[in-house]
Order: C-alpha cells, then sequence, then structure tokens
C-alpha cells in the first residue's frame, strides 16, 4: 500500500512526516511529493496545510494540475483522503482568511475567524482539547470520547450540512475539528502532534 | 475545554543537555533526545529546547537534535536560542520543529517576525520576550539577558502580536534561576494587554508557582526548567498537582 503526504509548500510537513513514518513502520509505503502520476496511483493521501487559508490554496493551485488531481482522487474515484489543519478547511466552499478565497468546494460551507467574544478567548486556539465525538467515524476506531489532541488555529470549517461532522471542541463555541463524508476525512487538530492517541488516527486512517 | 499546558525547557550546548533529568535507569544523560522522550512519555504537554551553543561553528548541531527529536517525540517540539533569519526557521521546521522562539532578532529587526509568520504561519512563530524591572515597568534585554534595549515589555509585547507571533514567552530576568516563583505582575500586565496566549517562565522553585503563574499570571502555558532536572518534580506529578488545584490540565 501507498500513502502519499502531498508535499505542495503548505509550510512544515516534516512532524507530518516523521508520524505517518513511525506508523506505517515498513508496512506501508509512505510517500512526499506533489507529482501528480504519483498521487494518482497511491493508495490513500494526506492533504496537510499549515499558514493561512489563502497561502494554502494559493500553493495547490501553483502546482499546474494538483487541484484537478485531488478533485480525481477525492472525488471521482472516491480513495480515502485526510485533510490536516488548513488541509481540512481548505474542503470548504470558500475561507475568508487575509481575503475571501474559494477552496476545493468537497463539504458545503465556509470558514471564518472563532468569535473571540470581545477577547474572552485567545487566539489562536493553541494547546490540548478535547474531543467531542458526535458520530462514529472510521479514523476514531478505539479512540475514547474526551481524548485530548492538539489543536493550534484561529479559524473554523462552519459545514451547512452538520452530518459531516464527526466530532467537536469546546472553545468559544462548539468548533467542528473533525469530519467525515465517505471516503474524505478531517481534523482540525493536529494527529501528529497529539501523542499516541493522535498516533491512532493516523493508524486508524492507514488501515481504513 | 482548552487545558493550561506544562512545558520542560532543557538547555542544550554543542548538542548536548547541559542540566537535565538525572535518572539512574538514564543511559546518557546528556543526550537531549532521551531527554525529551522521557519528558513526552510523562505528559508534558509540548518540549522545549534552549540552543546556548556560544560558538559558530557547533551552531548545526540544533539542528541534529531536532530531527532525531522530532521522530521520537509527537508532541510539539519549540527550539529557540540563536534564531536570527527567516532562513534559520526554515532550517529549524525541516528538522522537525514545530515552533521556534525568536528573542534578540525580534527586538533588533522586527521585520524578521513579521516576514515569518507570513511565510511560515502565526502558529510557529513564538517570540520571546526577556524582561527586567526598572522602576515601574519592564524592560527587554537580549543577548541571552545581558544587552538592555530600554524597549518597553508591555509595548513590546503588543508590537509583537501585531507583527504576527502567535505566543509570547515571557520570562523575567529578575526570577530567572532564583526559584522563588513567576513574575506574576509582568505575566498578568502582559496577559492582559495581549490577546495571543502568554507562556510564563523563569523563576519557579516549586509546583504552587506553576498554579500561580497560570491562575495568577493569567499564562496559557508554564514553563520550568529546573524543578524537572534531576527528579525534583516529574511533569506527571506537575500535572496532578494542578488538577488538585482546579487548572485543567491533560491527564
Amino acid at each position: 500500500m501507498k500513502v502519499t503526504i502531498v508535499d505542495y509548500n503548505s509550510g512544515n510537513i516534516s512532524s507530518v512526516i516523521n508520524s505517518f513514518r513511525e506508523v506505517a513502520k515498513d508496512k506501508v509505503n509512505i510517500e512526499v511529493t506533489s507529482d501528480l502520476n504519483k498521487i494518482k496511483s497511491s493508495d490513500k493521501v494526506v492533504l496537510p496545510g499549515q499558514g493561512s487559508f489563502k497561502s494554502c490554496v494559493d500553493a495547490l493551485i501553483n502546482i499546474n494540475g494538483l487541484v484537478d488531481t485531488l478533485n480525481e482522487f477525492a472525488i471521482t474515484k472516491k480513495k480515502p483522503l485526510l485533510g490536516i489543519c488548513v488541509g481540512l478547511q481548505m474542503f470548504a466552499d470558500i475561507g475568508y482568511e487575509e481575503t475571501e478565497t474559494k477552496g476545493l468546494g468537497w463539504i458545503s460551507g465556509k470558514v471564518s475567524k472563532i468569535d473571540n467574544q470581545n477577547g474572552k478567548y485567545k487566539l489562536p486556539h493553541i494547546g490540548w482539547n478535547q474531543l467531542n465525538i458526535v458520530k462514529d467515524s472510521k479514523i476514531f476506531k478505539g479512540i475514547e470520547n474526551n481524548s485530548h489532541m492538539y489543536f493550534v488555529h484561529s479559524y473554523e470549517i462552519i459545514p451547512e450540512d452538520k452530518s459531516v461532522v464527526s466530532a467537536t471542541t469546546d472553545y468559544s463555541s462548539n468548533i467542528v475539528c473533525s469530519v467525515e463524508k465517505e471516503n474524505i476525512f478531517g481534523t482540525q487538530f493536529h494527529p501528529e502532534k497529539s501523542d499516541k492517541i493522535g498516533l491512532k488516527i493516523i493508524d486508524n486512517f492507514i488501515n481504513l | 475545554m482548552l487545558k493550561n499546558r506544562i512545558i520542560p525547557c532543557l538547555d542544550v550546548k554543542n548538542g548536548r543537555v547541559v542540566k537535565g533529568i538525572n535518572f539512574i535507569d538514564l543511559k546518557d544523560a546528556g543526550d537531549p533526545v532521551e531527554q525529551a522522550k522521557i519528558y513526552s512519555d510523562g505528559g508534558a504537554d509540548e518540549i522545549c529546547f534552549l540552543d546556548i551553543t556560544a560558538s559558530n561553528e557547533n551552531r548545526d548541531t540544533i539542528y541534529d537534535v531536532v530531527e532525531k527529536t522530532s521522530k521520537k517525540c509527537f508532541v510539539p517540539l519549540t527550539v529557540g536560542g540563536g534564531v536570527r533569519s527567516v532562513d534559520d526557521i526554515n532550517k529549524l521546521l525541516n528538522c522537525g520543529a514545530d515552533k521556534v522562539s525568536i528573542n534578540t532578532a525580534a527586538v533588533q529587526d522586527p521585520i524578521v517576525v513579521v516576514n515569518s509568520s507570513k511565510k511560515f504561519g502565526s502558529q510557529c512563530i513564538v517570540v520571546a520576550i526577556d524582561a527586567k524591572k526598572s522602576g515601574d515597568q519592564w524592560e527587554i534585554f537580549t543577548h541571552g539577558g545581558r544587552n538592555n534595549s530600554g524597549i518597553d515589555a508591555i509595548e513590546f509585547a503588543k508590537k509583537m502580536e501585531e507583527s504576527g507571533a502567535g505566543e509570547l514567552l515571557v520570562t523575567s530576568m529578575d526570577r530567572d534561576g532564583t526559584q522563588v516563583g513567576y513574575d506574576i505582575d509582568l505575566m498578568s500586565k502582559i496577559s492582559s494587554k495581549v490577546n495571543i496566549p502568554v507562556i510564563a517562565s523563569g523563576g519557579v522553585g516549586n509546583l504552587d508557582h506553576l498554579v500561580d503563574g497560570i491562575k495568577l499570571g493569567n499564562a496559557s502555558a508554564v514553563l520550568a526548567a529546573s524543578i524537572f532536572h534531576y527528579g525534583k518534580y516529574s511533569v506527571k506529578e506537575a500535572k496532578e498537582y494542578l488538577n488538585l488545584k482546579g487548572i485543567p490540565v491533560r491527564i
């Protein structure tokens, strides 16, 4: 099996690579590339993302054919794809960080700044917060409700169809922190930085 | 709910831990990778390396340390000390650091903070503020606390938030190494003036000081070095104590 982490100049992805390699050991081949043919021939794809919504979308578009390849992989062929942090946010139709930017449109909805309630809540939302699992998700197999995950973000995805939401976390309001829509998975938190429980989620994704 | 974080800090010089945990079962007490692993296994919410390598020729040792640690520890890793440029930050992140803390360079050339947060995202840019009380205010020191910049710490903190810092690591120079507790006044003043998380540092001698840093200093996270060294307290004990005192922690 081959799992590809898409390397599209979206910021620091070393930790994502390290964690997937730790989980995969020698059993699964972890590729890190933006090569379209390699992505097409993968069994699973990981879409990381750091920085702003706009900078990540721009970086995706900058690689000729990448958006089409991802659409084909996730939407036409329905192969498993995991978006992490801004990687998840880009599933939405539109994002409002820096400026209004079109996303991949895989999950109807928008990405807006977390309401800090006039300074009551510090932003970014940084640190360990708990999962409130609202529906069974394949990547939560063996994960207990209220497990702690590591977050760092100031924007949240707000899907129109709430049935895609698999977990929320409590910060200012119930922030969507995980989605599952058929073959498409996303986490707002960083499984690669969430200790053993995070690695378990990665393991679940690899073993789908 | 969001938990307050405990961040053990390791001083690293020429690729070796200077002061560290002294456990009998530790194969190599100077190995930063092994020490970081003990902390992360013990429940540390993040790990911080402060590179205090003085000579330029040994500067690259930290990259090797970060690379090896990031393959073993799956909690966030912050690296500071001698970070001067966007290029330095890029190298550390590529080696596996999750965040980089900038001190002297942020004071001398705040554009570094603007440019690096734009390039890599605010989430990985921590500005380290070394502040010392002067009359009824605090002034920023650079170069590991040797040079007084004369800049007001609170004004500087606000400026760093505007420049794109994701967090502030605030160290009281008056308290650092004294083990008498954080400068609560400094922490709470800065925390109330900025909307980004503040990490309190400098002066921890016991577990009550950690409690005070969060309850009175309004810090989102507490950083400590020496109390975790030589096994005085473990990270686990610290977390259990905070929990007992009603502070939300990840256990």
